[in-house]
């Protein structure tokens, strides 16, 4: 800890003017409607934020906490919000059993990706690769990557670039529908993709 | 004898630095005036830009930025804003990690992603005079 006495800081203060910055933190509606919060912990004082529009202005006094309006956070924060990046994505793909081949039903959800895809100015996409119990760890570790180098291989041939692609396998580590040893589960056999 | 060991020293770190450079997020979107600091340098910050803990992402009076965190984290900022990734380790098979970021001017939205989900300490905005615990959720935030 510094010893030094701060009173100094007061005069430039008096002196130049300094002013206390003034903090607002404004809860929005969630997307998909479910209970939020944010916790805002100045000095002493906690202030929990759990209803949309629940906000709070932090001053050098007490935070006090009010009702924003969607006009309010329009006008403050309209750029911010404007500059919000498109959420990421998810889809989860089902190969027939033993091979990196797709399912018919799936064939047509991977032309839902592309179309995800084209909407994205810079897309970073993340291909995981799983397999069902049937077979041993080595043999459904390599499976799994093949499958998510399908996809990639695929992503890749219809215009993404390669550095924005990544493709890993996790074997049977990771089942969907957990089941024994050596089932053989549709469900397992998948890859899930992210789109960022 | 000293010198040399602190040169090799020296080497290891930056060469330990230079390992662990990795990727935590992209810039998706950039308008106006956008930089990033990163190790002394100021870098411009266009559209694609990928991201390391540390950055100082700034805009200008003209500027905004959209950020995707890997943990599908969204933070967008508005102008003359400056926007600290302080700490970010993520493992994206177990959701675990943490997140800190600092607002330190300007407007800023955030949309938490994965670690926040999975853990409510995960992820810890700072601001000048406070510190916002977020618990999985959509919220704004200025400093002015």
């Amino acid at each position: 800890m510094s010893r030094t006495p701060k009173w100094h800081v007061f005069l430039v203060c008096l002196l130049a003017g300094c002013t206390f910055t003034s903090e607002r933190i404004v809860l929005l509606p969630e997307q998909d409607g479910r209970p939020t919060a944010v916790v805002v912990k100045q000095g002493a004082h906690d202030v929990v934020l759990d209803r949309p529009y629940a906000a709070t202005e932090l001053t050098a006094a007490d935070p006090w906490t009010y009702r924003a309006s969607a006009a309010e956070v329009t006008a403050t924060f309209g750029d911010a919000l404007a500059a919000q990046p498109t959420r990421a994505a998810a889809f989860t793909l089902y190969f027939v059993e033993g091979s990196d081949e797709l399912t018919e039903e799936s064939k047509r959800v991977l032309e839902t990706v592309f179309a995800d895809l084209k909407g994205r100015k810079v897309a970073d996409v993340l291909v995981v690769g799983h397999t069902d119990t049937v077979g041993t760890d080595p043999f459904n570790d390599a499976l799994a990557l093949q499958r998510a180098e399908a996809i990639r291989r695929a992503l890749i041939q219809r215009g993404v670039a390669p550095g924005d692609v990544t493709a890993v396998g996790r074997g049977k580590r990771e089942l969907l529908v957990q089941t024994p040893d050596g089932v053989a589960e549709p469900r397992n056999r998948r890859v899930e993709i992210v789109v960022r | 004898m000293l010198r040399i060991a602190l040169a090799l020293t020296i080497a290891t770190a930056l060469f330990a630095a230079e390992a662990h450079a990795a990727d935590i997020g992209q810039v998706k979107v950039s308008k106006g005036t956008v930089t990033i600091d990163r190790s002394g340098q100021s870098m411009p910050a266009d559209t694609g830009t990928r991201l390391q803990t540390a950055d100082v992402v700034k805009t200008g009076s003209d500027g905004s930025v959209g950020i995707t965190m890997t943990d599908n984290s969204l933070l967008s900022a508005g102008p003359n804003s400056v926007l600290a990734l302080d700490r970010y380790d993520f493992d994206s098979t177990t959701n675990e990690g943490k997140f800190d970021a600092s607002l330190r001017r300007g407007t800023l939205a955030v949309v938490s992603g994965r670690l926040a989900k999975q853990s409510p300490d995960a992820m810890t905005l700072h601001t000048p005079s406070a510190i916002l615990g977020v618990r999985g959720t959509e919220f704004v935030v200025s400093v002015q």
